[in-house]
């Protein structure tokens, strides 16, 4: 099987049926895309499909085709996925950072189409990542500086 | 409260513990160092390097390594104590690299506990006067090197940022210019230590030393171990607490593309493939019948009616002060009652273990906040001595406690004794959830009278769990644990009769162990919620009242006066919309925390607001001491809106996110913490939040609807508008 993750192209042998994930974490050793709950509910596994965040403990590798897989050990090659690190460095927004490879890549995901996002976007945006160290306020703080909103 | 008291004297790798004296957790025995055979461990290298004791490394490019006793799980310690070091061994922060310590009680032993351990919010507490002797002494030995070689008297060189300076003569050499002749120093005696107004470091709000890898998917945590030649297990835990396995027919499971092996032991099965996906597939398509055993009978009402029984007894007494028994039948007596559900902890990252067991040796990699035990466990379950195990700490994917405990330990070897190879066992969310080992229910009973618009007689019993007879033994005296009273023998109030006692109730079936916030949690709720109760009774604002009773807390009075001014305390809100407050004197920190809330007609509470006022001391990273408390808060209002793990036919019902709710970034309001600037000794900082948050938030609910909830998690069907607001 064939995949093109971080421009690059990837081939490996898996079932076709197998999640993304763990593709990428058992397959190819890219343990930055995190396993959280298996069921879609906590995004600490997202990653960009075409862009866009997709949930990888859910997505079979074999619907993925010739889409471009972006994932967190690839994203800060990405202008809007380098400004949103900075930002998660600048602001510290990190605790014991498990969640937050999927945080950043929805972030980045965001501000792809909404370069000025407001609060309700950024609800509507982060509301399927799950920080249980409680970091919401500051990637809330973090999203707008990153688009150059911030108050800091 | 106790504090740290603590003499500077040397901190030689040999004597380092014996300088262990009691925290806030403590207790006033000390573990005695293990005699053990230590093992091959992890690099702890100190050839070529100066190492005047456990924690300090140089090398000759003047980087400077510290082997960290503390793990890192969020908290912030791989700064925090790092920046204590390189601040009384005037280092250059910027050449510090942070190693995990390799098990080692003896060397790497919590002062406070006497084994390595992570919890109780001690971290800077139990090792804030231990790490500065050791760098002291450190700082002073690389002085006496230059000084001999310059042939000058060492008073007259002074040492900053990793390099040691002859004023006079202008003369400097780096400290990995003097490794060698630092090594041949005398270790100094009693070295002093800086005063804090000295301190260059200490109260900057410095970036953390952890972060920059977890940006970018490069940190590793247990979970991310990957070893030539791994296999990936996944397992079930018989679903009824204590089960056993009876029969497995895995005729369907050996077909699943990938699954190589089939583990079946005693109470768990495992199923061993080339990667996750297809040993879950396989453990899905396995059938087994459990022998669930007598617990399959238990239910959470019977739990909850056994509590409630053991709270009517009288309990051991914890404390006592001036006569309860008299002052309490005077005038008119006021009662409450809480109770707390058992919660599970779930860690973003699940529980996991990597192992590679062969009949001569043993190796683990995890990420756990009891390193030695998890030795221990491991050995244990190899059937090994313990210098053949050798276990490797990772960063953790959140601890809350969790980690405090090793049976995933246990459990990994066990299956790993039956793979060839090294194998990495991941648990399910669902198995996460379904087999923690849960923070205890509690049931707190109080009696109060009031005289004069103050409290005359106070008479507290806690029912619940003791989990330090199970973790700690020692810490179990007299048939009280010093944990499940923390922050109710020391309320912080002046009442002139008061009581505290204990009734150890252990909940049948369900384990249980610490979680954030620990004992505190409990008590200050249960504390918390009474006095807004009271100052009821009282016609007196709940700041106001607790103010009167604080006059010998002066540090909780300040934090009170600042967080009424910081909240907008006492302006005026729309219907059903309140604030309510909560003032805690636990871990060592002296917090103010008022919630704003609105609770709409169907009885749902929307978060508008929370402040924290703080005085923990120095705040040696004032930042992450603000993202303690935001988190901190967060956790504990999860805890209170949605967290209750409840048991039907001896089995967990919730088992994911789904159903085991956690707060998200739409419902997490403002939340704004005021640090105090204190000269104190540091207080702890990690779990104070979550202590605060819960009682905040019902009493700002109670302001808000006049419903007096005595339970958690919140209930709705109580708060929804009845006609009348």
């Amino acid at each position: 099987m064939n995949l093109k993750i971080n421009g690059e192209n990837r081939t490996f042998d898996a079932p076709s049926d197998m999640p993304l994930l763990w593709v990428l974490r058992d397959v190819l050793g890219m343990t930055g895309t995190k396993f959280g709950c298996g069921i879609a509910q906590c995004g600490a596994c997202t990653v960009h499909i075409d862009g866009k965040p997709v949930r990888s403990c859910l997505l079979p590798v074999g619907a993925i085709g010739n889409r471009a897989v972006t994932t967190i050990e690839g994203v800060g090659a990405t202008p809007t996925g380098a400004k949103v690190q900075k930002a998660w460095l600048d602001l510290e927004v990190i605790q014991c950072g498990y969640c937050q490879s999927g945080q950043i890549m929805s972030a980045a995901a965001l501000l792809v189409v909404t370069p000025h996002p407001d609060d309700s976007d950024i609800d509507a945006a982060m509301a399927g990542n799950i920080c249980r160290c409680g970091t919401y306020v500051r990637i809330r703080e973090a999203i707008k500086h990153a688009a150059g909103d911030g108050q800091t | 409260m106790h504090s740290l008291r603590h003499r500077a004297r040397s901190p030689s790798r040999r004597t380092f513990l014996q300088t262990g004296v009691a925290g806030v957790f403590v207790l006033g025995f000390y573990l005695p160092a293990r005699a053990v055979n230590e093992p091959e461990q992890p690099p702890d290298n100190t050839q070529g390097k100066f190492a005047p004791n456990a924690f300090i490394r140089i090398d000759r490019s003047g980087q400077t390594t510290l082997v960290m006793p503390q793990v890192e799980m969020g908290q912030g310690v791989y700064t925090a104590i790092p920046m204590i070091l390189a601040e009384e061994l005037d280092a250059d922060f910027g050449k510090v690299v942070v190693e995990h310590a390799p098990p080692n009680d003896k060397l790497y032993g919590n002062p406070t506990f006497g084994i390595q351990v992570t919890g109780n919010s001690n971290s800077i507490r139990a090792f804030w006067k231990p790490l500065r002797a050791a760098a002291a002494a450190a700082r002073l030995m690389l002085i006496a090197a230059a000084a001999q070689q310059w042939q000058v008297d060492s008073a007259s060189c002074s040492a900053s940022n990793g390099t040691v300076s002859h004023a006079s003569s202008g003369r400097s050499l780096s400290y990995g210019d003097l490794i060698d002749a630092a090594g041949a120093q005398p270790f100094p005696q009693d070295p002093p230590l800086k005063d804090p107004k000295d301190f260059t470091l200490i109260g900057k709000p410095l970036k953390r030393l952890d972060t920059p890898n977890k940006t970018d998917g490069k940190v590793v945590y247990g979970i991310d171990a990957m070893l030539p030649g791994m296999k990936f297990a996944t397992l079930a835990q018989c679903p009824v607490f204590g089960g056993k396995v009876g029969r497995v027919d895995d005729s369907a499971a050996k077909k699943v593309p990938g699954v190589q092996q089939i583990v079946v032991l005693d109470d768990l099965v495992a199923v061993v493939g080339d990667h996750m996906w297809a040993a879950k597939k396989g453990l899905d398509a396995l059938l087994i019948t459990w022998d669930e055993g007598a617990n399959a009978k238990i239910n959470s009402s019977d739990i909850w009616n056994d509590l409630r029984a053991a709270s009517k007894k009288d309990g051991v007494v914890a404390k006592s002060v001036g006569d309860v028994a008299k002052v309490l039948p005077q005038g008119e007596r006021i009662d409450g009652e809480y109770e707390l559900p058992f919660l599970a902890h779930a860690p973003m990252e699940p529980l996991n273990c990597t192992v590679h067991v062969t009949a001569e040796r043993c190796e683990v990699w995890t990420g756990t906040q009891v390193l030695t035990r998890a030795q221990e466990y491991a050995a244990k379950a190899a059937g090994l001595p313990l210098d053949k195990v050798i276990a490797h700490n990772h960063l953790l994917g959140g601890g809350f406690g969790r980690r405090l405990e090793a049976d995933m330990v246990a459990a990994a070897v066990r299956v790993g004794k039956n793979v060839d190879g090294p194998v990495k066992v991941v648990w399910t969310r669902e198995e996460d959830i379904q087999h923690d080992i849960y923070r205890p229910v509690y049931r707190d009973v109080i009696s109060a009278t009031l005289s004069g618009g103050k409290i005359a007689a106070w008479k507290y019993r806690i029912t619940g769990s003791s989990i330090l007879a199970r973790w700690l033994p020692l810490a179990f005296q007299n048939g009280i644990d010093i944990d499940a009273v923390d922050s109710a023998v020391d309320n912080p109030y002046d009442i002139p009769n008061f009581q505290v006692e204990f009734v150890r109730a252990e909940p049948p079936a369900v384990p249980t162990g610490f979680w954030r916030g620990v004992g505190p949690h409990n008590n200050v709720f249960a504390t918390e919620c009474f006095m807004d109760e009271l100052a009821r009774k009282a016609g007196a604002d709940p700041i106001a009242f607790r103010i009167r009773m604080l006059d010998k807390t002066p540090r909780l009075k300040a934090a009170l006066q600042l967080v009424a001014e910081k909240s907008g305390w006492g302006q005026p809100l729309p219907a059903r919309t309140g604030r309510g407050v909560c003032a805690q004197p636990s871990f060592g920190s002296f917090i103010a925390t008022a919630v704003e809330v609105e609770v709409d007609d169907h009885g749902e509470v929307h978060l508008r607001r929370v402040t924290s006022a703080v005085d923990t001391g120095i705040a040696v990273n004032p930042d992450i001491i603000v993202a303690q408390l935001q988190g901190g808060l967060i956790f504990g209002l999860t805890a209170a809106l949605w967290g209750e793990i409840t048991i039907e036919r001896g089995r967990v019902r919730q088992s994911n996110f789904n159903d085991y709710r956690m707060l998200r970034i739409d419902e997490v309001p403002r939340i704004d913490v005021h640090v105090i600037k204190s000269g104190e000794d540091p207080g702890g900082i990690g779990e104070t939040g979550t202590t605060a948050a819960p009682p905040a938030l019902r009493n700002a609910i109670y302001a808000a609807t006049g419903v007096a909830l005595r339970r958690l998690p919140i209930d709705r069907k109580a708060l929804a508008a009845t006609g009348k607001a």
